[in-house]
């Protein structure tokens, strides 16, 4: 059914739809409208049994979908920013003991400074956490990643985390088409655990593992995730038969084709770069767009096969590797067989700074002529971070940086984000 | 079965005579009844407080549920020694996840009973000081506030023991620890710091807050069932000595915690919905100095010369232990 609703009422909708039994919730913004949105559904009984627990943390939140998860029930909670590091024990702890938990992670920067906008660094300081990184480009496929998510984690009794960009996406209304629960329950079977806290048939769960045998525990998890390589495509087609769109899959290619240079990104960011493209490609130049669905596992085959033919490749990305560059980029170099010099890192929108077509075209432009930087930070304001490194020359007890910063800027007129 | 009070104790030790009861009743270690939950073989040290708290607590939990009991149990001792897997010394279902999220890993478990309609099936949290009083408090106050249906037993040696004796929110005044030192002008650990964990889950309110030592096993038993007639969230506070970090013989880890309820150290009691219900009297009286003494951990006390205003303020602790929970008779009192 068509609905124009807000992201975190399509992905409230969606989780619906795959009869959760335990969603635990703490409020975080970006992501908080879609735990509500599955409470008030708890709440008055149109989500029959499913338990909804207002924990005081998200390490809370993550801990008792472990419980949960462990005792054989189909677990959820969501979370973002500061909350997904607060809870990073317990995400961890989820993938090592193979529960195969969902969660949504409404993408959002990280503090100090604190801020409640937009970018990736949350998703990306977990990478390494053993859970499928899904990122949504846009609400449909949000709310579909998620359907799909509760199936591959419970086949391969790993947890996945389905990326969405906070207020972009989360609070963007658009059209959805939500599919019925028949047909969601024709393609998710009941979770059937692998390991389960069982008084009829007691096992124990979270022994100490030795060097004797840690390395294979962690091996098999690497394992399951390069099946996932194979299950992800394979069931995004089954997924386009059942409902009849493309969505999810390791990646999407825009124009590709003959291009010369590919664009890489994740997320939302995906539908201004294709407009970007449209527009330089009827000034002739060969671009195209290169959008990842999958960031873990790292589909590193079928991103070189994307890349084959690219001279150059520009990483638009929404978090930065602090002392480093970008983190997509580092990932997108192993797939590249081209010179690693040609693929350009451009950090860009961090903390909710606007993506512009114009900004885009610019560093586009630039990477086609051989003029970009190995390491851009789009519209970054060189005059305002020339102002506080010379405080910091003329004077031992600079002061807080950020608070510095913005008295330099001063007022700013609010602006609709 | 009603549960008969016992009145006789045998001479000196304060030993209850467990002969003085109809069998049915004793709490007997090699009873053909007991599930051995925590089942032999473990690595817990020669005089393990905590093992043996954790035997008893289990059992007769399972006992109360009709072995329908999931438990999920934080890191430290308990979880280190009871799995160097492929050996487990847990014939119940069993799980650790962390340190610090053990009360929310048993919240979990019991809403997934709960949306199973397994409400016969149920659920045990345990941990010791450092994992209850410490980095689990949070976790357990939300439970606890939720009035989640979790049983939360707390082994309380006083100290992380597993990484070498360092100081809990639960070590007591002037104990040595690893770092509270047994140096400078107060040695060991500082007076007016800790925290009293019972009297904070009476405070929020749940349905049963009790407290036990290894040495009234029966007690403790006793307790354990008692929580399983309740729903909601429940709280079992087990004093337990430990040999390795107190620095007393393996033998007296029972004697040690008699001296701590007959001191008036470790007030033994119950409370329901917030209020206290009963007390454990204390039988004789005696003075602090016969619990410190065999301790190493207060070995600087009874130095030369000994810090008698130091025994004298631990002195004052548990007499006000005594005034406040009621825990002698006034024949009691008398010297």
């Amino acid at each position: 059914m068509l609905k124009q609703i807000e992201g975190s009422q399509a992905v409230a909708e969606a989780v619906a739809l795959c009869r959760p039994e335990v969603i635990c919730a703490y409020p975080i913004s970006p992501q908080t409208h879609i735990v509500e949105g599955l409470g008030e559904r708890v709440k008055s009984g149109a989500l029959a049994k499913c338990e909804f627990i207002n924990v005081e943390s998200e390490f809370a939140a993550m801990s008792v979908a472990i419980g949960a998860s462990a005792a054989g029930a189909r677990a959820y909670t969501a979370t973002a920013s500061q909350g997904l590091l607060y809870m990073a024990e317990a995400v961890f702890n989820a993938s090592g003991l193979g529960l195969s938990i969902v969660m949504t992670v409404a993408n959002r920067a990280i503090g100090a400074p604190i801020n409640i906008w937009n970018d990736h660094s949350d998703a990306m300081s977990q990478r390494d956490c053993g859970w499928i990184q899904l990122f949504a480009e846009n609400n449909q496929e949000a709310l579909d990643l998620h359907i799909q998510a509760f199936r591959l984690g419970e086949e391969l009794s790993l947890p996945v985390m389905v990326c969405m960009d906070g207020f972009i996406l989360t609070h963007a209304y658009e059209r959805v088409d939500i599919p019925t629960q028949e047909q969601v329950d024709a393609w998710l079977p009941p979770y059937e655990p692998r390991q389960v806290l069982d008084p009829a048939e007691p096992v124990s769960i979270g022994a100490m593992v030795g060097p004797e045998a840690f390395m294979e525990v962690r091996y098999l998890a690497h394992a399951k995730q390069m099946r996932a390589l194979e299950l992800i495509p394979a069931w995004a087609g089954e997924f386009r038969e059942a409902f009849g769109r493309d969505s999810g899959g390791l990646l999407h290619t825009y124009r590709t084709d003959d291009a010369q240079m590919v664009v890489v990104a994740l997320g939302s960011v995906l539908g201004t770069i294709k407009d970007t493209v449209d527009e330089l490609r009827r000034d002739g130049m060969k671009i195209g767009v290169l959008g990842i669905t999958c960031f873990r596992p790292w589909p590193i085959a079928a991103v070189r096969a994307a890349l084959a033919h690219a001279k150059r490749v520009v990483v638009v990305e929404k978090s930065l590797a602090v002392g480093l560059g970008g983190i997509v980029s580092s990932n997108v170099r192993t797939s590249f067989t081209g010179s690693p010099d040609t693929v350009h890192t451009v950090i860009a929108g961090l903390g909710g700074r606007s993506i512009t077509r114009a900004a885009l075209a610019r560093v586009f432009t630039a990477a086609l002529a051989d003029k970009l930087e190995p390491v851009t930070f789009l519209d970054l304001d060189r005059a305002l971070v020339e102002r506080a490194l010379a405080r910091e020359r003329e004077q031992r007890r600079s002061g807080p940086i950020a608070e510095n910063i913005l008295r330099d800027l001063g007022v700013v007129a609010a602006r609709p984000h | 079965m009603p549960f008969q009070p016992v009145k006789f104790y045998q001479t000196g030790t304060f030993t209850v005579g467990n002969r003085l009861l109809a069998e049915d009743e004793r709490s007997v270690q090699s009873n053909m009844q007991r599930t051995n939950s925590l089942n032999s073989g473990h690595r817990a040290c020669q005089g393990c407080g905590e093992a043996l708290g954790a035997r008893y607590a289990i059992d007769a939990a399972m006992q109360a549920t009709n072995r329908q009991l999931i438990a999920a149990n934080a890191t430290g001792c308990l979880e280190v020694f009871s799995t160097p897997y492929p050996e487990t010394s847990w014939q119940i279902p069993w799980i650790h996840s962390l340190f610090g999220n053990t009360a929310s890993v048993a919240t979990g478990i019991a809403a997934a009973m709960r949306v199973k309609g397994r409400s016969d099936v149920r659920v045990v949290a345990q941990g010791g000081d450092g994992g209850t009083t410490d980095i689990g408090f949070g976790c357990l106050s939300g439970m606890f506030e939720r009035n989640d249906d979790v049983l939360y037993i707390c082994y309380d040696n006083g100290a992380y023991m597993n990484t070498g004796v360092q100081r809990s929110s639960a070590t007591p005044p002037a104990a040595r620890t690893a770092t509270t030192m047994a140096v400078g002008a107060e040695p060991g650990n500082v007076f007016g710091q800790g925290k009293d964990l019972p009297a904070i889950a009476m405070a929020h309110g749940i349905p049963y807050v009790a407290t036990a030592t290894v040495a009234e096993l029966r007690d403790l038993e006793a307790k354990v069932r008692r929580s399983m007639g309740f729903r909601g969230a429940r709280y079992l506070h087990i004093f337990v000595p430990c040999p390795l970090g107190w620095g007393h013989a393996s033998q007296d880890t029972i004697r040690i915690a008699r001296l701590a309820k007959e001191t008036g150290v470790f007030p033994v009691f119950e409370a329901e919905n917030g209020e206290v219900v009963s007390v454990s009297k204390i039988r004789r009286k005696v003075p602090v100095e016969d619990y410190l003494r065999p301790q190493k951990r207060f070995a600087h006390l009874f130095g030369n010369p000994p810090r008698a205003d130091v025994i004298g303020r631990i002195q004052e602790t548990a007499d006000r232990n005594i005034r406040r929970f009621g825990l002698l008779d006034a024949q009691g009192a008398k010297p």
